[in-house]
C-alpha cells in the first residue's frame, strides 16, 4: 500500500538510568508499513529503547523523528499531537480493570474525538472483532483469560486507528498457538491497514514470522551490532554473538555447528 | 501522512437490485468526523431481509475503521447473524478488515445478558449476598482466632523483623498525628467545658471533664479512628495487592498460612501499640485542656494537674487502656478482613481500603456504645 519510505528514525540515541549508559550510539530507521522488530537478550534495554520511542522516559542524548519531525526537541503540545499517532499494546495488557472492554477502548475515542456514544461503542465493537472477540465488549478485564486480555489490549491501541503500532513483548505468557495467532493477526492488521508496527520481543519463532527489519541490542558492548531482516542475519551475520541468539544458542550448545556455519 | 486539503463528505447508499442490495460507499471516512446518516439504508435492507449485499464505491478518498465498522453493522442482521456479501471492489485493506471482522464468530453464550432484575430478586440477591458476607466474615474471624492461639504456644509462623516493622510503621510512626489530634480533642473539650462551668464559678471542673473524657473515652477512641484511616487502610490495601499479585496464593502454596503469616503480626502490633498510643492521647489531652485552663480560666498549673489526678482514678485509666486494646483488635480485623477479601482489580484494592476504614470506625463506636452499657451495669 505504501511506498517504503523512513517513517521513524532514531538518531544517535544513548539511554542512561542516571550514570549508568545502558545503551549508547543507537541509529536506525524504521521504514513505513514495516514489521519492525527490537530484539536482544533479557536486560539489553529493549523495553527502555520502546519507552523512549513512545515518549514515557527521555533519552540521555540523540533524538527520534517521525516523518522527520523530532519528538523530544518539540514542546508538550506537539508531542501530545504526535502520541495520539500511537497505539500502543503493553506486556500484559494494562487494561483499566475499573472499565469494561468497550469503554477501554471508547475512552481514546470519548477523549479525542466528536464522535457520539452510539458510533464508539460500534467502533469498539468492531475493534474486539478484529481482534475476535466478538460479543465481550461488557467484560471486564478480570473476567476474561490472559491471552483475551492481550487482544483486548490490541484492541485498545487500534483505538484511534494510530499510525504506528507499539508491541512490548507481545506473545509472552501465551502458549504456543494463541501466540502464533497473534503474529498472525498483527501481520493481518499491518497489511490491512497499512500500519507501522514496532515490537519487542525475543520469541525466535515470532521474529521470523514477522520481522522485515530489526536491530540487535547487546548488553556487553551496550550498543547495537546487527540491524537487518533476522533470517539474513541468522544465516549470515558476521557476528556471531548474533547467529547463536538467533539460533537459540547452537553455536555455544554445539561448538560444532560453528565450523558448518560458519 | 497525506493530509488533504478537502474533505468528501462520506456517503452511502443502497439500492436493491433483483436479489441483491448494491452499497455505494465514497468519500472520506475518518474516525471522528461525522458519518452519513443510514436510516434509508436501513429500511431498503429491513425490507430484504436475506438479500446479499454488494459493495462498490463511488470516489472513495481516505478511510479508516470507521467504515469498516459501518459496513459491519450493515452485514450483521439484528439477531445477530450476518449477511453474504461481495467486497471485491473495495480497496483490499477493507476487505481485510472484513475478513478478519467476521473471520472469529461470536462464541455462543458470550454476549452479557443486560437487563435489570426485578425489585425482588434483587433484594433476595443482596440479602444472600449480606448472608455470605457475613459467612466470610465470621470464618475469617474464626480462623483469625485459631491462628492467634497457634501464635500464643508459639506454633505460629511469622517473620519477627515484619512484626517490628509494623511495630514501628503503626505506633512510632503515628506519633506526631496522634500528638496533634489529641492536644486538640483536650483543647476542645477544655473550651466546651470552661464555658459552661465558669457560669456556675465551677472553672477548676474543667480539669475533671477533660481528664476523665480523656482517659476514659477519647483518648482510645481517637487513636482507634485515627488508626483506622492509617492503619487500617493500609493493611487492606497492602493484602489486597498481595491478592491480586497472587501473592497470598504463593504463601498458601508454600504450606505458610496467611492467617499466621500476615494478620497476626498486624494484630499484634496494633495490639501492642494501640494502649501505648492511647496513654500518650491521654496525657496529651490533658496538657491541651490544661492550656486552655490556663488561658482562659486562669487556674494554675499545680491546681490543674491537683484537680485532674484527684478526678481521674486508675480505673479510669485502665478502662481506657482496655479500650485501646479492643479497639486495635477491631482496626486490625476489619483492615485484614477487607484485604484478604478483595476481587482482583485496582479498583476492588481502593474499594478494600474504603471499606476498610468504614467498617472499622463503625465497629468502634459500636463497641464503644457497648462498653458504656456493661461499664454501667457493672458501676464502675
Amino acid at each position: 500500500m505504501n511506498v517504503a519510505t523512513e517513517h521513524i528514525r532514531v538518531e544517535n540515541v544513548t539511554m542512561a538510568y542516571g550514570d549508568f549508559v545502558i545503551q549508547k550510539d543507537l541509529d536506525f530507521v524504521v521504514k513505513r508499513g514495516d514489521v519492525f522488530v527490537i530484539m536482544g537478550g533479557s536486560g539489553c534495554g529493549k523495553s527502555t529503547l520502546l519507552k523512549i520511542m513512545i515518549g514515557l522516559k527521555a533519552p540521555a542524548t540523540g533524538e527520534v523523528f517521525y516523518d522527520g519531525d523530532a519528538f523530544w526537541a518539540s514542546g508538550s503540545e506537539h508531542q501530545e499531537q504526535l502520541k495520539r499517532e500511537f497505539g500502543i499494546l503493553f506486556q500484559s495488557g494494562a487494561l483499566f480493570s475499573s472499565m469494561t472492554l468497550a469503554e477501554n477502548i471508547g475512552l481514546s475515542m470519548q477523549l479525542y474525538t466528536d464522535m457520539s456514544p452510539a458510533e464508539i461503542r460500534e467502533n469498539a465493537a468492531l475493534k474486539l472483532a478484529l481482534v475476535g472477540l466478538k460479543g465481550f465488549e461488557d467484560y471486564y478485564p478480570n473476567e476474561i483469560s490472559g491471552g483475551m486480555k492481550k487482544r483486548a489490549g490490541l484492541a485498545r491501541a487500534l483505538a484511534l486507528d494510530p499510525e504506528i503500532l507499539f508491541f512490548d513483548e507481545p506473545s509472552a505468557g501465551l502458549d504456543p498457538i494463541s501466540s502464533r495467532l497473534l503474529d498472525q493477526l498483527i501481520l493481518e492488521l499491518r497489511d490491512a491497514l497499512g500500519k507501522t508496527v514496532v515490537v519487542v520481543t525475543h520469541e525466535l519463532a515470532s521474529i521470523f514470522t514477522i520481522a522485515d527489519d530489526c536491530v540487535f541490542l547487546d548488553p556487553d558492548t551496550r550498543t547495537m551490532i546487527a540491524h537487518g531482516d533476522p533470517k539474513m542475519l541468522r544465516d549470515a551475520s558476521p557476528d556471531p554473538k548474533v547467529r547463536n541468539f538467533l539460533l537459540r544458542g547452537e553455536l555455544t550448545a554445539h561448538p560444532a555447528a560453528r565450523g558448518q556455519s560458519g | 501522512m497525506v493530509e488533504k486539503e478537502k474533505k468528501l463528505p462520506a456517503l452511502c447508499r443502497c439500492e436493491p437490485s433483483g436479489e441483491s442490495i448494491r452499497v455505494t460507499v465514497g468519500g472520506d471516512w475518518i474516525l471522528g468526523h461525522s458519518a452519513p446518516a443510514i436510516d434509508e439504508c436501513t429500511a431498503v435492507l429491513a425490507s430484504h431481509p436475506d438479500a446479499r449485499l454488494i459493495f462498490a464505491e463511488d470516489n472513495l478518498g481516505r478511510w479508516d475503521t470507521t467504515l469498516v465498522a459501518l459496513l459491519a453493522k450493515l452485514i450483521e442482521r439484528t439477531d445477530g447473524t450476518s449477511r453474504e456479501f461481495d467486497a471485491t471492489a473495495l480497496p483490499e485493506g477493507v476487505q481485510g478488515l472484513l475478513r478478519l471482522a467476521f473471520a472469529v464468530g461470536e462464541r455462543a453464550g458470550a454476549r452479557k445478558v443486560t437487563g435489570r432484575d426485578g425489585i425482588l430478586t434483587r433484594l433476595g440477591k443482596a440479602s444472600l449476598a449480606s448472608v455470605d458476607r457475613m459467612t466470610e466474615g465470621l470464618s475469617f474471624l474464626g480462623s483469625a482466632t485459631l491462628a492467634f492461639g497457634r501464635f500464643l504456644v508459639g506454633q505460629a509462623r511469622y517473620q519477627k523483623s515484619e512484626l517490628l516493622l509494623l511495630i514501628q510503621d503503626t505506633g512510632a510512626n503515628a506519633f506526631w498525628i496522634v500528638s496533634l489530634i489529641s492536644f486538640l480533642v483536650g483543647m476542645i473539650l477544655a473550651f466546651v467545658g470552661a464555658v459552661q462551668l465558669a457560669q456556675f464559678g465551677a472553672g477548676i471542673y474543667v480539669a475533671n471533664l477533660v481528664g476523665l473524657a480523656m482517659t476514659r473515652e477519647m483518648g482510645a477512641m481517637m487513636t482507634a479512628i485515627i488508626m483506622a484511616g492509617r492503619t487500617g487502610a493500609a493493611f487492606a490495601a497492602q493484602l489486597g495487592t498481595m491478592r491480586v499479585n497472587e501473592e497470598i496464593d504463593a504463601l498458601s502454596s508454600m504450606g505458610i498460612d496467611p492467617m499466621e503469616f500476615l494478620v497476626v503480626p498486624r494484630m499484634l502490633a496494633l495490639m501492642v501499640m494501640m494502649p501505648l498510643l492511647a496513654l500518650y492521647a491521654d496525657l496529651l489531652g490533658i496538657m491541651g485542656g490544661m492550656v486552655v485552663g490556663i488561658g482562659m480560666l486562669d487556674l494554675g498549673v499545680f491546681e490543674y494537674i491537683e484537680q485532674t489526678r484527684r478526678s481521674v482514678s486508675l480505673t479510669q485509666i485502665n478502662i481506657g487502656v482496655i479500650k485501646a486494646v479492643v479497639f486495635g483488635v477491631l482496626v486490625a480485623v476489619a483492615g485484614c478482613l477487607r484485604g484478604m477479601q478483595c476481587g482482583n482489580s485496582s479498583q476492588a484494592v481502593g474499594m478494600a481500603a474504603t471499606s476498610a476504614v468504614v467498617t472499622s470506625i463503625v465497629l468502634i463506636i459500636v463497641t464503644d456504645g457497648l462498653f458504656a452499657v456493661v461499664l454501667n451495669v457493672l458501676g464502675l
